[in-house]
């Protein structure tokens, strides 16, 4: 009997232990460098399983008219903060140019008009941010895959990154200067745009104007918005962080399809 | 051994192999599984602490359920609402201690991996459990069906189904009075319904759900959110399936403690359970 019940009580507190240790120990375990190699192996499995599942084409559910969100929440900047911006916005982005550069034939530098004069399309999709709220718009642009096209890619392209006008983070060295990055399966996606319009007027300032990145089949994060330049690159170690975005840069995942 | 009927019968434990080793290392991982699932899934959902029903929602929407902080520093009270019901719940949701101070957060740290806020750490931790949960889900299920387990030991056998038998087992339930001698070598009627509903409705709701979540499954599937009612009911749906779940382990828990903790957790690591036969019986 005696055995027994020593026996049970040191199960007890050795129980009890573990789990007092395995509470103050989680934090040091999601923090230790195997765990986030695992971690980050999950994110490859995840899209490689993802695409599988789709076809390249694959489109996004396209709503109606009446699945609009009756407001669309504005997130992350709301209004770029630099002079230049200001500048810009002043002028109606006239004077505002997208250049499109790096591992190009053509490098570019487009007007709002040069992009509003290219064959544009108009979808209505559903924008679900990485925090867990959705909201549905109707956006027009011109499809990235025909800018790229008439830029030209130069061998060793990999991935488009977009530069923006916003800074999420102030910083000295513009390190919290958001940006974006996308590979070439999701840019000639039919509907990955650079979208101008947003629920059938001009991007308002608060949603990206003038222009802001739509990924359809991705997180909220991947929209990037104050579109400045877009960049054609083989890989994204030299960008910031290195991770291929702002928010990659502070943990996020870069394939955001989940 | 020769007894005769005015001896007493003599009671003795015999231990006879209750769960077979895919059973218990399914449930083992599944238990981890589940556990690490809620407390990052607690971390989203501190993100965006609302639950909204249809095809979208955000701020704009009139959630059904919601975690609210409302003022700041010393003032800062925290409340959980249902529909039209508002409860004042600081210290615990909507506002509670972190690092000795108390802060607006929708679950509170001790609850959630990691307990501090962490989105990018929480999503990875739960997409990481969540592949384990769904590969060691598989392997449960190709075993259960190739095995007969599901069959032989987790469809209710016909006697069990009576009306009068539910209704017997519900009153012993009630009184905490558990099944003995041969009857307790298999489920009962109670206990065989709850692992099939938890094993082939929640936890595959769970994963519809949550998958239901995911832009790219939505393109791939569009099929998905619109059977759940939309990917913000979907949203409400794997927060509602994880309390079930959550329901299910406490009464599970409870259920192993009142009914032979150590005869219990014996049999899901060895795959030994000892049960009380009369001595008779046995010769």
């Amino acid at each position: 009997m005696l055995k027994t019940a020593s026996r049970r009580g040191f199960l007890g507190s050795a129980l009890a232990g573990l789990g007092a240790a395995a509470l103050s120990g989680c934090d040091r375990l999601v923090q230790s460098g195997p765990t986030d190699r695992i971690l980050r192996g999950t994110e490859h499995l995840t899209m490689n399983a993802q695409r599988a599942l789709q076809a390249r084409g694959t489109l996004a559910a396209e709503f109606s008219e009446s699945d609009l969100s009756p407001v669309f929440r504005a997130n992350g900047t709301h209004l770029p903060a630099s002079d230049e911006y200001a500048r810009l916005m002043d002028g109606k982005f006239a004077d505002w140019r997208l250049r499109v550069d790096g591992l190009v034939q053509k490098p570019l530098s487009l007007s709002l008009d040069d992009l509003m004069r290219l064959p544009s399309r108009t979808q209505i999709t559903r924008h679900d941010c990485v925090e867990g709220w959705s909201a549905i718009a109707k956006w027009r642009g011109v499809q990235l895959g025909r800018v790229l096209d008439a830029a030209g890619l130069s061998s060793g392209a990999r991935y488009v990154v977009f530069h923006c006008a916003d800074e999420l983070e102030q910083s000295l060295d513009g390190s919290g200067r958001y940006y974006e990055s996308i590979d070439l399966l999701d840019a000639w996606h039919p509907q990955t745009i650079l979208a101008y319009a947003m629920n059938d007027r001009r991007l308002p300032v608060e949603h990206g104007a003038p222009l802001r990145l739509r990924v359809e089949r991705q997180l909220g994060y991947k929209q990037a918005k104050y579109l400045m330049r877009l960049e054609v690159v083989s890989s994204f170690d030299r960008l910031w962080g290195g991770n291929g975005g702002y928010w990659e840069d502070r943990g996020y995942e870069w394939y955001a399809g989940i | 051994m020769d007894t005769s009927a005015s001896e007493p019968i003599a009671e003795r434990q015999i231990r006879v192999q209750r769960h077979g080793v895919a059973v218990r290392l399914t449930h083992w991982l599944n238990a981890l599984c589940l556990m690490m699932l809620l407390a990052s899934g607690l971390q989203i959902f501190n993100a965006h602490p609302r639950l909204y029903v249809g095809k979208f929602g955000a701020d704009h929407e009139t959630p059904i359920i919601e975690i609210t902080s409302e003022g700041s520093k010393d003032t800062i009270r925290g409340k959980a609402r249902l529909g039209g019901l508002s409860v004042d719940t600081t210290g615990f949701l909507g506002a509670s201690k972190e690092d000795g101070v108390v802060v607006a957060r929708a679950f509170p740290s001790w609850l959630t991996l990691p307990s501090y806020h962490d989105l990018g750490a929480g999503r990875r931790l739960h997409f990481t459990f969540a592949w384990l949960l769904v590969i060691n889900g598989l392997l449960y299920m190709a075993h259960g069906f190739w095995s007969e387990h599901f069959r032989r030991d987790l469809l209710p056998t016909k006697d069990q189904v009576s009306r009068r038998h539910l209704w017997q087992e519900i009153k012993d339930h009630a009184r905490l009075r558990f099944a003995r001698g041969e009857e307790a070598r298999r489920y009962n009627a109670l206990q065989k319904m709850t692992y099939l509903i938890v094993a082939f409705v929640l936890l595959p709701l769970m994963v519809a759900s949550g998958l239901a979540m995911s832009p790219a499954i939505d393109a791939a599937f569009p099929v998905l959110p619109e059977l759940l009612g939309g990917r913000a009911t979907a949203r409400t749906l794997h927060f509602l399936t994880a309390f079930s779940l959550v329901a299910f382990v406490v009464v599970h828990l409870v259920m192993v403690a009142v009914s032979g903790v150590w005869n219990n957790l014996r049999s899901m690591i060895t795959g030994r359970y000892a049960i009380a036969v009369d001595g008779g019986a046995q010769c």
